[in-house]
């Protein structure tokens, strides 16, 4: 193997090392090339071309282009969950029905996300597995709860297990999907009465700029107070993350002026962002209190 | 040396077949290996849109994608859109509105504005300048693009 941990760019070495190429049809054969291990995973390749390219990751000795797996692509209601297929599209997610319906806030993430062109490309499972800390479809499906499904065929049968998708992220780029792994699908709970969500990104341009910081804030509004709340960062850590101190600040309080400030404040506190070419970190932390106030503000008002 | 894949595809409504290295782009392949430069390369990661092109339908950046992912699929470029009379009204609409200067953006940008104008026949100027977010033009400050493509949509079409 080549050294690639500084910007090696030379392509000749890096693609040298693929062996294998595979466009599986069905999922039972996708599991049985990644069970024989050393697989890299291809969707839209909006992420791994470059990063290949660019030299920070290597291919592994098999590439294997998932874009042909039958039954990994749209949404479907499954009993009291929306179920979305790894292969789905940002455009698609941004247009279906059912995800407008019953998760508008995933939708509205999806029209900030990156270009048409991109949308057209990109894919959940993608955004997902490429964990960056700055993937705007995670913190939106942070909030609502949902799980990832992650299929293998360990023995010569198909078996699946569900993560909660906020447990899923380990650092940038790692996840607990083992290498025998494909993300399928991803699950989530349909909404309670009263549920309310919402989504803020800030980067330079409105969309083709990754997050400079995101929030998510998501509980059931009864009787001018938000209990389950769910309040999850992006861009402020290794990971996207939960913020549990400023939902415990929240919790079953009337959302007044004082509680929101309160909250607003314990937010700043509970990130750790880091310096970057996007914003500083005492940025960051300016934008999270400020923008945390304004979404409780509207949520307050809704 | 490098693993090679053969790949059958319709290109601009003509079946294809080529051997392509499994790690090549596709703009790469439509260059290099089919002889296509209408499709240009400006930035090669996503950004600028120069590279559009239709897959199955949609747009996406030929420089994100493998040319291997190209087999069974749809392509059309620059150079089929330029031979279907369909989109005479969105070209000529480029050349009467001055959306063209040096040039190197227009493919792309035709490429987009065709798709934006299928998926959205009546769309306003507002809906068209969301749907070139992902094409950069130095040149025409992009008023006189999203004018040619907004009489296309309410005219020619
Ligand atoms: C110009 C540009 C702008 C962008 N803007 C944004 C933006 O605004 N917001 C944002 O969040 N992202 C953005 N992105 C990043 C990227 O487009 C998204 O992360 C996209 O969703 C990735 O999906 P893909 O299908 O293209 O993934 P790929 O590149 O195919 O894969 C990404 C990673 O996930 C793995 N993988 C893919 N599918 C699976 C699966 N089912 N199971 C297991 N592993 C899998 C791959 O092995 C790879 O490591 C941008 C990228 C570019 C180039
Ligand atoms: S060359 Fe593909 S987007 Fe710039
Ligand atoms: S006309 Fe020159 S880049 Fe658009």
């Amino acid at each position: 193997m080549p050294d690639c941990t500084t910007n090696c760019v030379n392509e000749d070495i890096l693609t040298m090392t693929i062996e294998r190429y595979a466009a599986p049809q069905s999922l039972d054969e996708a599991l049985g090339i990644l069970q024989q291990g050393e697989v890299t995973i291809l969707a839209g390749g909006t992420d791994l071309m470059p990063q290949t390219k660019a030299g920070r990751i290597a291919f592994k000795p098999t590439l294997m282009n998932i874009g042909r797996v039958a039954g990994l692509k749209g949404v479907s209601l499954d009993g009291a969950y929306l179920r979305i297929g790894a292969l789905t599209t940002i455009s698609e997610l941004l247009r279906d029905p059912l995800v407008v319906q019953h998760a508008p806030v995933l939708a509205e993430a999806c029209d900030q996300f990156a270009s048409d062109q991109i949308r057209n490309a990109g894919t959940l499972g993608g955004n997902i597995n490429n964990a960056s800390p700055a993937g705007d479809t995670l913190v939106p499906l942070i909030v609502l709860d949902a799980e990832v499904e992650l299929a293998s065929k360990p023995n010569g049968s198909v078996t699946t297990r569900r993560l909660p998708l906020a447990e899923f992220f380990t650092g940038p780029g790692r996840t607990k999907r083992a290498a025998n792994e494909l993300l399928t699908a991803v699950r989530v709970p349909l909404p309670q009465p009263g549920h309310v969500a919402r989504f803020y990104k800030f980067g330079t341009r409105p969309a083709l700029d990754i997050s400079t910081i995101s929030i998510g804030i998501a509980g059931i509004k009864r009787d001018g107070a938000l209990t389950d709340i769910r309040v999850a960062f992006g861009a402020v850590a290794p990971t996207p993350v939960r913020a549990p101190r400023t939902e415990a600040a929240l919790e079953g309080r009337p959302l007044d002026a004082e509680a929101i400030a309160a909250a607003a404040d314990t937010a700043r506190d509970e990130v750790s962002p880091i310096d970057d070419v996007r914003a500083t970190a005492w940025y960051r932390k300016e934008l999270i209190h400020n923008m945390t106030r304004r979404m409780l503000d509207h949520v307050a008002k809704a | 040396m490098s693993l090679k894949h053969d790949i059958e595809f319709t290109l601009n409504g003509v079946g294809k077949r080529v051997t392509v290295d499994v790690a090549m782009t596709a703009l790469d392949m439509l260059r290099d290996v089919v002889g296509l430069t209408g499709t240009k390369y400006g930035c090669g990661e996503g950004e600028c849109g120069a590279c559009t092109i239709r897959v199955d339908g949609e747009t996406r950046n030929s420089c994100l994608m493998f040319a291997v992912d190209f087999d069974g699929r749809d392509i059309v470029t620059i150079e089929g859109l330029a031979a279907d009379p369909k989109a005479d009204a969105l070209r000529e609409a480029f050349v009467e509105h001055g959306a063209v200067q040096c040039g190197f953006c227009t493919p792309g940008m035709v490429m987009q504005a065709s798709h934006i104008l299928d998926t959205n026949p009546n769309a306003d100027a507002e809906t068209i300048k969301r749907g070139i977010e992902g094409n950069l033009c130095r040149c025409t400050g992009y008023k006189k693009i999203v004018d040619a493509v907004e009489s296309a949509c309410c005219g020619g079409r």
